[in-house]
C-alpha cells in the first residue's frame, strides 16, 4: 500500500489537463496501453492433457498391475524358497547349565569358559558362496545414544594423525587422558563371538575378506588410522582390535559400524566358499563372548546361499502376488460394474441443477 | 467573491449524501454550508492544546517553540543499522516463525539436540532471507523514490527575495511561490493568487484520484512581500484530506479558514498562473503521507479454517510426542536395573577421571529423560504443522493474483486499466462468494448522463433525434468560434420554439428553463484549443456527471455557458453574450435535496433558479396552473418508469425587499461561530419557496456493457445480488428491470414504512405473501427510511428482515445512505456463514467495501476512494463474472487443494518417522538424513504443489462460464471441509504403513542398515508424494510435468549427492542399496501398495457419486460427441417445461 502512495505523491499523473486532440490521445493509448500481452502462458491456456478415470482406463490401470506384479512375485516367491537357510540359536545352550541363572555373570566373568560347540544339519545342497551371518535381536543399534556416538572425522583420519577428535564420542571418548582410537560406543560395543566350522573334523575355510563395503574400506576407513586405548577402559565392551592393522582393513569392525536399521539384524561374519551337500553336519566351535544377556537379547548363527533377492524372506513374493491378485481382482470387479451400471461420460444430465428440474417436474 | 460550487455531485441523487468523507472543496464565505458535515470540524473552535501556530514568512519563530520538522519524507522503513531488528520483528510477529524458531533453539540444546545444530536452522534461516531479501528491496526502492522526491526545488521566499530551496529544506511558516503546473511540495494555505479573486484551480489526482479541476482561493489576497505579518492558528496534523479548520489573524481581524483555503501535498496548481501560500503541514505531517497506510488486512475463510484443522493436527503432533515420551519411561523402568550394562545404553561412564565408575553419562532419571523425550520428538515430528504451508501459500498467491492481473479478459479499454489486486491474502474467498451488494451508479451504470427528455411547461419534449445534432456554436467578438465540447441530440421541435423567439408562453418558458440549467450549476467552463486557430471548444469541468449534461444540453439548445468568474457568469444567450452576477449560491445538501442560484439577470431583474429532486421541488411550487403541474408530474412518473433520473426546475422572482431580507439573514448566518451551518440551511430554506414550475429533465444513466448478463450469470451461479442505490424508488426498478435483476416471473415485494411499527406489520405481510405466494421468485424492494427504522438497534426487526430478504431472490435496497450500505452488509454478515462481496465505484461505498468479505473497486469515473480501500479493482461490473466464475472458482479449488495436501505430505514424512522411533527403543532417531528430513518439506517436495496451486485448472474458462452453477462448490465448502481432512489424514496413515511395514517386513533379519533404509524411505516418500499429487493433477502441461517429476529426481539427487560425502555416516548407501532388487521391488511395491486404495476410493466416486464439477470435467474432454445429444434434450426438457 505504501507503494501506492508514494508513487503518487511522485506524481505519476494520468489523465491530466485539458484533453489533448483525438488523434493524439489514440495514439497515446496506443502507446500506454496497459492491455496484456496475449500468451498462452498468462491467459493459462497452456496445452495440457487433462486425464479422465475413464472405465477403460481404470481395468487398464488394475490390469496392469496385475500384469507386471504376479510375474514379479512368483520368481521372487521362487528365489527365496530356493535360499537355503541354517539358523541356530545359542545364546541359552551355550550356558553351562548351572550358570543359567546368572547368565551375566557368566558372560562378564573374564576367567569362565566361553566356549561352546554346535553341531547343525545341513538340511539341502548349498551353492557356495554359503554367507555367515550372526543374528542379534533386541540389540538397538539404533538407539540414539548408540548411533550418535562415533566420529567419522577421526575413523576416516582426515582430523589430524593422532586421532584426537573424539567429538561426539562420549562415553568412551578417552582413557586417561588419551584419545580412544576408534572412540565411540559403536566400536566400544563390536562384536565379539567367535566361530570355527568343521565338517568331519575337516575343517571349513572361512573368507572373512571384502565382507565390508569397498566404499567404507577406501574412504570412510583411514588405512593410516590404527587403534589406540581401545577396549583399555575399566569395562570392556566387546572385541579388541589389532592395533597394527589399519581401521581400513578391520573388516570386522567396518561391518560393524554400519549400524542396522532395525532392532533385529544380521551383519556378516565371513563366507565359506565351497558348496555343502544335504544331510552333511557341520560342527560348529564358537566363543561365546558377546553380552546380550543383560538386555535378553538373542544371539543366532546363520549360513545361508543367496539369491538375486538377497536372503530368504518370503515377504515380498508375496506381497507382489497380493498386490497382483487384488488387482487382477479389481479389474474383473470393475469390468462387471461398469457393464451393470453404466454411466455415460459428461452428460450434462447428471449435473446437479439439471437432476433437480427433471425432479421438479 | 462570490462565485462557488455546491458539494459533490448533487441532485439527481435526491438521498446522495455526501459520503463518508465529506467532499466540499469548495465552501466560499456566500455559500451556504450543508448541515450534514459528519466531521463537524469547521463548527468547533479550536484549543490551544490542539492548535499549531504558524508564522507568516517567519519560520524561525514558528519553529522556535517546538521544531515542527522539515518537509523531508521517509516512506521507507528501514534505515541501514535499523533494517535488521525491525524486519526480524516484524517477521517474528507470525506464529508460525516463533513456533520455527522455539523448535530451533529447543535442537541447540546439547541434551535435546536431535539434528544437527547447523542443519535445523537452515529452513527458518532461509524463509528469513527471502523475506529479508523482499523487504529490503522494497525498501530500497522506497528510500530512492523519497530521495528523488525530497530533492525537488521550490521557490521559496527568503527575506523578500525568491529562492530556490530543495523541498526537504522547506519549513512550517515559509511563503512559497507555485507556478503553474507545478506541484504541492507540503500542504499550505493560499495568501495570494494571480486571479484578482483569489481563486486557484488544482487537480488532485494524486490525492483521490479525481481528474477534475477544484477551485480553491485565498482568503485575502495578501502582499506577501509586505513582511512577517499575520499568524494561522490552525489543528494538529491529522488524516482527514476533506477537513481543515484554521484561524487567521491578520492586521487585528480574525479570519476563518476552510478546506476550500488550503491546497494539499501531491496536488497539482493548474490554470493558474502563480500562487503564493505558507506551509503549515510539512513532510510526514502532510495529510496525504498520513493517509498513506494501507487498507486493513482480511483473512480469508479457508485459511480461518486451515487454523482449524491445524489446532487438530496439533493435538496429534501432542499425543504422538506424548505416546513417545511414555513409551520410552516404560522402557527404561523395565531396563531400569540392566541399563549400566546394556552395550547400546552405557548408563555409567567407567573410563578416565571418573574411576569411582558410578557417575552417569547423560542420564537423568526416567522423568527427566522422558520430558527430554517429549521435547526431542517434538523436534523430529515438528513439521507435522506445516509451517512451509504459509509461505507457499503466500506464494501462490502471488502466482494467482500474475494470473489475475493478466487476464486479457478483465482488462477495460475505456479507462486502459488491468486488474488490480491490492489485497493478496484473500484469492480464495472469490470462489465462496454467496452475496454480491452493488452499488448502482459508476458500477451497473455508466455514470455517463446524457440528457434525454425536457418537460417544460407541462410540454413533453423527447423526441431526441439522431442526426439532428445540437450544433450550436457561439461567436465571440473577434470572431472565434467556441463549440461545446459533447454535442447532445436534441429536439427539433423545442429548436424551434427557442429559435422562433416570440413571446409565446411556451418560449418564454423555455429561455428561463435552459437559463436556469446554464446558471444553477457549479460547473467550471474551461476552454480548449484545437489544430484549427478559431475553433475552440469549450468543456465542463464539474463534479456531478448530471450537471454536466445538463449543462452540455443547455449549450446545444443555445444556452451557452462560457466563463465564471467571481461573482459573475457569462452565458451565450441564443447568439447573445450577458454577463449575469451571481449574488449567492445555496449549496446541495441531502436534507433539501435541491440547489439554488440567485442571479442579477442583465435587465437588473433578480431571479432565483432552482434544480431538485421532484419530491422536495413540487411541495414549494406555487403555480396556478394546476393542469402544468399534473403534466410535468405525469411527465415525471413516466421518466423515471424508464429509468430516467429526473430533476425539476423552478424560479422565482426577487424583489428588492427579498433580497433585503435573504441579504441580511445571509450574513447573519455567515457571521455565525456556531452552528453555521444550519443556519445557513435555513437560510436556503426560507429563499426556496413560493416558487414557479418551470419544468422537469430527464437524464439517462446508462447500463454499463454486459451488466444484464453478468447479473444472470451470478444469479445462476448460486449468488444472490442486492442492489444498493441512493435513487428513488421508481429509477431502481426500471434499472433493476433493464440489468435484468428482476424479470417479469418475480414477485415485487415492497415495504415502504415511516416507523418501526408499521415496518413489523410490513414485513410480517411480506412474509406472509411469500410463503402463500404461487410464484417461485420474488424480489424484495426496500427504501431506506424503512431500514433505517428497521436496522436501528432493533434485533427483532433485523432478524424479520433477514429472514425475508434471504428467501428472496433478489432484494433492491433504494435511497440508502453509504453508511446503510455497511449496515446491510453488516446484517448478512453478521447472521450467516456464507461470504459477501460488495462492488462499488464511489467514496460513498467506502463502508460497504471495507465491510464485506470481499471488496471490489470499480476504477471508473467518481474518484479512487473506492478502488483504494478495495481487495480487487477493475474497470467493469462484467469483470465480475470471470473473476468470480473462473478465478475465484480455480483460486479455490487450487488452495483447498493444495491445503489439504500439504497436511497430507508433511504427515506423511512425520508418520514413517514415527513408526520408525517405535523400533528404536522410543529414542528420536531418524533413519532418514537429518538433511533430508528438514529439505524435505522446504525444498523436496514444495515446488509441485506450489506449481500446481498456482496453475491446475479443474475445469476451463468456456465451460465455467457456460454453466455458472458449477460455483457452487466453493459456496458449498465442497473442496476444504473436515470430511475431505479426514479421508485425506486416514489416507495418509494408510501411505505411511505402506512405506514403514512394506520395508520392515520386506528387510527383516537382514543386514540392512540404517542409511539404506533412511535413503529407501525418504525416496519412497517424495515419490509417493508426487505421485499422489500427479493423481489429482487436472491439467498437465509442460509445467506440472517439469515441476513434478523435476522434483522427483532432484530429491534422488540429493540423496545422492549426501551419500556422498564420507564424513556423514550414510556414505555410499544410496549406491549399495540402487544395486539390489530388493531395493526396487520395495519402492515399487510401496508406491502401488500406498496408492491403491486412494485410487480405488477416487474411482468409485468418481464413477458412481460425481460432482458436478466431475461432470463438467468430462464433457470438457468428451462432450464434442454428446453436443447434439445435450442440445436435444435440453430442447425436450424445455418443451416439457
Amino acid at each position: 500500500m505504501n507503494n501506492a502512495s508514494s508513487s503518487g505523491i511522485n506524481g505519476v499523473a494520468e489523465g491530466t489537463g485539458p484533453p489533448p486532440p483525438a488523434a493524439a490521445v489514440a495514439a497515446a493509448i496506443k502507446k500506454n496501453s496497459k492491455r496484456p500481452k496475449y500468451s498462452k502462458f498468462t491467459q493459462q491456456e497452456l496445452p495440457a492433457c487433462k486425464p479422465i478415470l475413464t472405465p477403460q482406463w481404470v481395468i487398464s490401470v488394475f490390469l496392469l498391475i496385475g500384469v507386471v506384479f504376479i510375474p514379479i512375485g512368483i520368481p521372487s516367491l521362487l528365489a527365496s524358497r530356493d535360499v537355503v537357510e541354517i539358523i541356530d540359536r545359542y545364546d541359552y545352550e551355550c550356558i553351562p547349565e548351572d550358570m543359567r541363572n546368572d547368565k551375566v555373570g557368566y558372560i562378564q566373568n573374564g576367567n569362565s569358559e566361553k566356549s561352546c560347540t554346535r553341531t547343525l544339519k545341513v538340511p539341502k545342497d548349498m551353492k557356495q558362496p554359503i554367507y555367515i551371518y550372526y543374528e542379534l535381536s533386541n540389540f538397538y543399534q539404533n538407539h540414539r545414544r548408540y548411533v550418535k556416538s562415533r566420529n567419522d572425522v577421526q575413523l576416516r583420519g582426515s582430523g589430524g594423525d593422532d586421532g584426537s577428535d573424539t567429538s561426539g564420542c562420549d562415553p568412551e571418548s578417552s582413557n586417561d587422558g588419551k584419545p580412544i582410537v576408534p572412540c565411540g560406543l559403536i566400536a566400544w560395543s563390536l562384536f565379539n563371538d567367535t566361530y570355527k566350522f568343521s565338517i568331519n573334523t575337516q575343517e571349513l575355510a572361512v573368507n572373512k575378506k571384502g565382507i565390508s563395503w569397498k566404499s567404507d574400506r577406501d574412504h570412510k576407513f583411514g588405512s593410516n588410522v590404527f587403534p589406540k586405548n581401545f577396549q583399555s577402559g575399566k569395562l570392556i565392551g566387546g572385541a579388541k582390535l589389532n592395533d597394527s592393522i589399519p581401521l581400513s582393513d578391520q573388516e570386522d569392525l567396518i561391518v560393524w559400524m554400519r549400524t542396522a536399521a532395525l532392532p533385529t539384524f544380521r551383519k556378516l561374519y565371513g563366507k565359506i566358499e565351497q558348496d555343502l551337500t544335504a544331510n552333511q553336519v557341520i560342527t560348529v566351535i564358537l566363543e561365546n563372548n558377546y553380552n546380550t544377556y543383560s538386555f535378553s537379547g538373542k544371539k543366532k548363527l546363520v549360513l545361508s546361499t543367496t539369491s538375486w533377492l538377497g536372503g530368504k524372506n518370503d515377504f515380498l513374493g508375496i506381497a507382489y502376488l497380493t498386490v497382483g491378485g487384488i488387482c487382477f481382482f479389481l479389474a474383473i470387479l470393475f469390468v462387471i460394474i461398469y457393464l451393470v451400471k453404466p454411466r455415460k461420460l459428461g452428460d450434462p444430465s447428471y449435473l446437479s441443477w439439471n437432476r433437480n428440474q427433471t425432479g421438479q417436474l | 467573491m462570490e462565485q462557488d460550487r455546491p458539494s459533490h455531485s448533487d441532485l439527481p441523487n435526491p438521498i446522495y449524501e455526501p459520503p463518508l468523507v465529506q467532499n466540499d472543496w469548495t465552501t466560499s464565505s456566500v455559500s451556504v454550508r450543508a448541515g450534514s458535515d459528519r466531521f463537524g470540524a469547521s463548527q468547533k473552535e479550536i484549543s490551544d492544546e490542539n492548535s499549531r501556530l504558524v508564522y507568516v514568512n517567519d519560520p524561525v519563530k514558528t519553529n522556535e517553540q517546538l521544531d515542527l520538522g522539515r518537509n523531508s519524507i521517509r516512506t521507507g522503513k528501514y534505515t541501514v543499522f535499523s533494517f535488521l531488528p525491525i524486519n526480524l520483528y516484524e517477521q517474528f510477529r507470525r506464529v508460525a516463525y516463533v513456533y520455527f524458531l522455539v523448535i530451533a533453539v529447543l535442537n541447540q540444546l546439547p541434551v535435546l539436540a536431535v539434528f544437527g545444530r547447523t542443519v535445523s536452522i537452515i529452513p527458518l534461516a532461509l524463509v528469513l532471507t527471502v523475506t529479508a531479501v523482499k523487504d529490503g528491496y522494497e525498501d530500497w526502492r522506497r528510500h530512492r523514490s523519497d530521495k528523488i522526491e525530497n530533492n525537488r526545488k521550490v521557490s521559496v521566499l527568503v527575506n523578500g527575495q525568491i529562492e530556490t530551496k530543495r523541498w526537504k529544506d522547506i519549513r512550517v511558516g515559509d511563503v512559497i511561490k507555485l507556478g503553474n503546473n507545478e506541484t504541492l511540495p507540503c500542504d499550505m494555505v493560499l495568501l495570494s493568487t494571480s486571479d484578482p479573486a483569489g481563486l486557484a484551480y488544482v487537480q488532485t489526482i494524486n490525492l483521490d484520484g479525481e481528474s477534475n479541476l477544484k477551485t480553491r482561493y485565498a482568503r485575502v489576497q495578501e502582499n506577501v512581500f509586505s513582511g512577517g505579518a499575520g499568524m494561522i492558528r490552525c489543528e494538529k496534523p491529522n488524516r482527514n484530506i476533506y477537513g481543515f479548520l484554521a484561524n487567521f489573524e491578520v492586521d487585528g481581524k480574525r479570519l476563518s479558514l476552510g478546506p476550500s483555503n488550503i491546497i494539499l501535498r501531491g496536488c497539482e496548481l493548474k490554470n493558474t498562473e502563480h500562487v503564493y501560500g505558507v506551509a503549515v503541514y510539512t513532510g510526514g505531517d502532510t495529510k496525504v503521507m498520513m493517509n498513506s497506510s494501507g487498507a486493513p488486512s482480511k483473512r480469508s475463510r479457508l485459511e480461518t479454517h486451515m487454523n482449524r484443522e491445524i489446532i487438530f493436527l496439533s493435538l496429534i503432533l501432542f499425543s504422538m510426542c506424548a505416546l513417545v515420551a511414555i513409551l520410552q519411561a516404560v522402557w527404561l523402568k523395565t531396563h531400569y536395573d540392566d541399563l549400566d550394562d546394556i552395550l547400546f545404553y552405557h548408563k555409567l561412564k567407567y573410563s578416565d577421571e571418573y574411576t569411582d565408575g558410578e557417575k552417569s553419562y547423560e542420564y537423568y532419571g526416567i522423568g527427566l529423560e522422558s520430558v527430554f523425550a517429549f521435547l526431542s520428538s517434538v523436534i523430529v515430528f515438528q513439521v507435522m504443522i506445516p509451517i512451509a504451508l504459509y509461505i507457499s501459500l503466500e506464494l501462490v498467491r502471488v502466482g494467482q493474483a500474475f494470473f489475475m492481473v493478466k487476464d486479457g479478459n478483465m482488462y477495460d479499454e475505456a479507462t486502459n486499466s488491468t486488474f488490480q489486486c491490492r489485497a493478496l491474502n484473500i484469492n480464495e474467498d472469490l470462489g465462496q462468494i454467496k452475496y454480491v451488494f452493488s452499488d448502482k451508479t459508476g458500477t451497473l451504470t455508466e455514470n455517463k448522463m446524457e440528457f434525454k427528455c425536457a418537460s417544460i411547461a407541462g410540454y413533453d419534449y423527447s423526441n431526441m433525434e439522431d442526426d439532428f445534432q445540437g450544433d450550436y456554436s457561439s461567436v465571440s467578438d473577434d470572431g472565434e468560434v467556441w463549440k461545446p465540447k459533447v454535442a447532445v441530440k436534441t429536439d427539433p421541435k423545442l429548436v424551434k420554439i427557442l429559435n422562433a423567439g416570440g413571446d409565446t408562453e411556451q418560449a418564454k418558458y423555455a429561455r428561463e428553463f435552459f437559463l436556469a440549467l446554464a446558471t444553477c450549476n457549479t460547473i467550471v467552463p474551461y476552454i480548449v484549443d484545437t489544430p484549427d486557430p478559431n475553433l475552440k471548444l469549450v468543456d465542463y469541468q464539474g463534479e456531478s456527471p448530471d450537471e454536466q449534461a445538463l449543462v452540455y444540453a443547455a449549450a446545444s439548445y443555445g444556452f451557452m455557458l462560457l466563463k465564471r468568474s467571481a461573482g459573475k457568469v457569462e452565458v451565450d444567450v441564443l447568439g447573445q453574450r450577458h454577463t449575469f452576477n451571481v449574488l449567492g449560491l445555496h449549496e446541495f445538501d441531502s436534507e433539501r435535496k435541491r440547489m439554488s442560484v440567485i442571479v442579477q439577470c442583465p435587465d437588473s431583474k433578480i431571479k432565483l433558479y432552482v434544480k431538485g429532486a421532484d419530491s422536495s421541488m413540487l411541495d414549494q411550487i406555487s403555480n396556478s396552473d394546476v393542469n402544468m403541474i399534473e403534466m410535468t408530474n405525469a411527465h415525471l412518473q413516466d421518466y423515471s418508469s424508464s429509468g430516467l433520473r429526473t430533476l425539476v426546475v423552478g424560479v422565482r422572482e426577487l424583489t428588492t425587499i427579498d433580497i433585503d431580507v435573504w441579504r441580511n439573514s445571509y450574513e447573519k448566518a455567515s457571521m455565525a461561530l456556531l452552528g453555521r451551518g444550519i443556519l445557513m440551511q435555513r437560510v436556503a430554506v426560507d429563499t426556496e419557496r413560493h416558487l414557479k414550475l418551470l419544468g422537469a429533465s430527464g437524464i439517462e444513466d446508462k447500463l454499463q456493457r454486459g451488466v444484464p448478463e453478468a447479473i444472470e450469470s451470478l444469479r445462476k451461479a448460486g449468488m444472490k445480488v442486492w442492489v444498493l442505490t441512493g435513487d428513488k424508488q421508481e429509477t431502481a426498478i426500471s434499472i433493476g428491470y433493464s440489468s435484468r435483476l428482476l424479470t417479469s416471473s418475480m414477485t415485487p415485494i415492497v415495504i415502504n414504512c415511516h416507523s418501526s411499527d408499521s415496518c413489523r406489520l410490513n414485513l410480517r405481510n411480506a412474509m406472509e405473501t411469500l410463503t402463500t405466494s404461487s410464484s417461485r421468485e420474488h424480489a424484495l424492494i426496500i427504501d431506506g427510511k424503512s431500514l433505517l427504522h428497521i436496522l436501528d438497534r432493533n434485533a427483532d426487526l433485523e432478524q424479520d428482515l433477514f429472514d425475508l430478504a434471504t428467501s428472496c431472490d433478489v432484494v433492491l435496497c433504494c435511497r440508502v445512505a453509504p453508511l446503510q450500505k455497511a449496515g446491510i452488509v453488516a446484517l448478512i454478515k453478521k447472521r450467516t456463514d456464507d461470504m459477501t462481496l460488495a462492488i462499488g465505484d464511489g467514496a460513498n461505498d467506502v463502508s460497504m467495501i471495507q465491510m464485506a468479505d470481499v471488496g471490489i473497486g470499480i476504477s471508473g469515473q467518481e474518484g479512487r476512494q473506492a478502488v483504494m480501500s478495495s481487495d480487487f479493482a477493475m474497470g467493469q461490473f462484467r469483470f465480475l463474472v470471470p473473476l468470480l466464475l473462473v478465478h475465484g472458482h480455480w483460486n479455490y479449488h487450487r488452495i483447498s487443494y493444495m491445503i489439504l495436501y500439504n497436511f497430507y505430505r508433511n504427515a506423511l514424512l512425520v508418520l514413517v518417522l514415527f513408526w520408525y522411533v517405535l523400533y528404536t527403543g522410543f529414542t528420536l532417531i531418524t533413519a532418514i538424513t537429518d538433511w533430508s528430513t528438514i529439505l524435505y518439506s522446504v525444498v523436496y517436495t514444495s515446488v509441485p504443489t506450489i506449481v500446481i496451486g498456482i496453475l491446475d485448472k479443474d475445469i476451463g474458462r468456456k465451460t465455467l462460464l457456460k454453466y455458472p452453477q458449477l460455483y457452487g462448490s466453493g459456496q458449498r465448502e465442497e473442496r476444504y471441509n473436515f470430511k475431505l481432512f479426514f479421508l485425506t489424514m486416514m489416507d495418509t496413515i494408510w501411505q505411511s504403513v505402506a512405506i514403514f511395514y512394506f520395508s520392515y517386513l520386506a528387510y527383516g533379519h537382514s543386514t540392512i542398515d540404517m542409511s539404506s533404509m533412511g535413503d529407501l524411505y525418504i525416496i519412497a516418500i517424495v515419490i509417493l508424494a508426487n505421485v499422489h499429487l500427479a493423481m489429482d493433477v487436472y491439467r498437465w502441461n509442460w509445467v506440472a510435468h517439469a515441476s513434478i517429476w523435476g522434483s522427483t529426481i532432484a530429491t534422488v539427487i540429493c540423496v545422492i549427492i549426501l551419500d556422498s560425502l564420507p564424513d556423514l555416516p550414510g556414505y555410499w548407501a544410496i549406491f549399495h542399496a540402487m544395486g539390489t532388487g530388493m531395493f526396487w521391488l520395495n519402492l515399487v511395491g510401496i508406491v502401488v501398495a500406498g496408492l491403491i486404495p486412494r485410487f480405488i476410493v477416487k474411482t468409485i466416486v468418481e464413477y458412481f457419486w460425481p460432482d458436478d464439477i466431475q461432470i463438467a470435467r468430462e464433457y470438457e474432454k468428451f462432450g464434442n460427441s454428446t453436443e447434439i445429444e445435450m442440445t436435444n434434450m435440453l430442447g425436450s426438457d424445455r418443451s416439457r417445461n
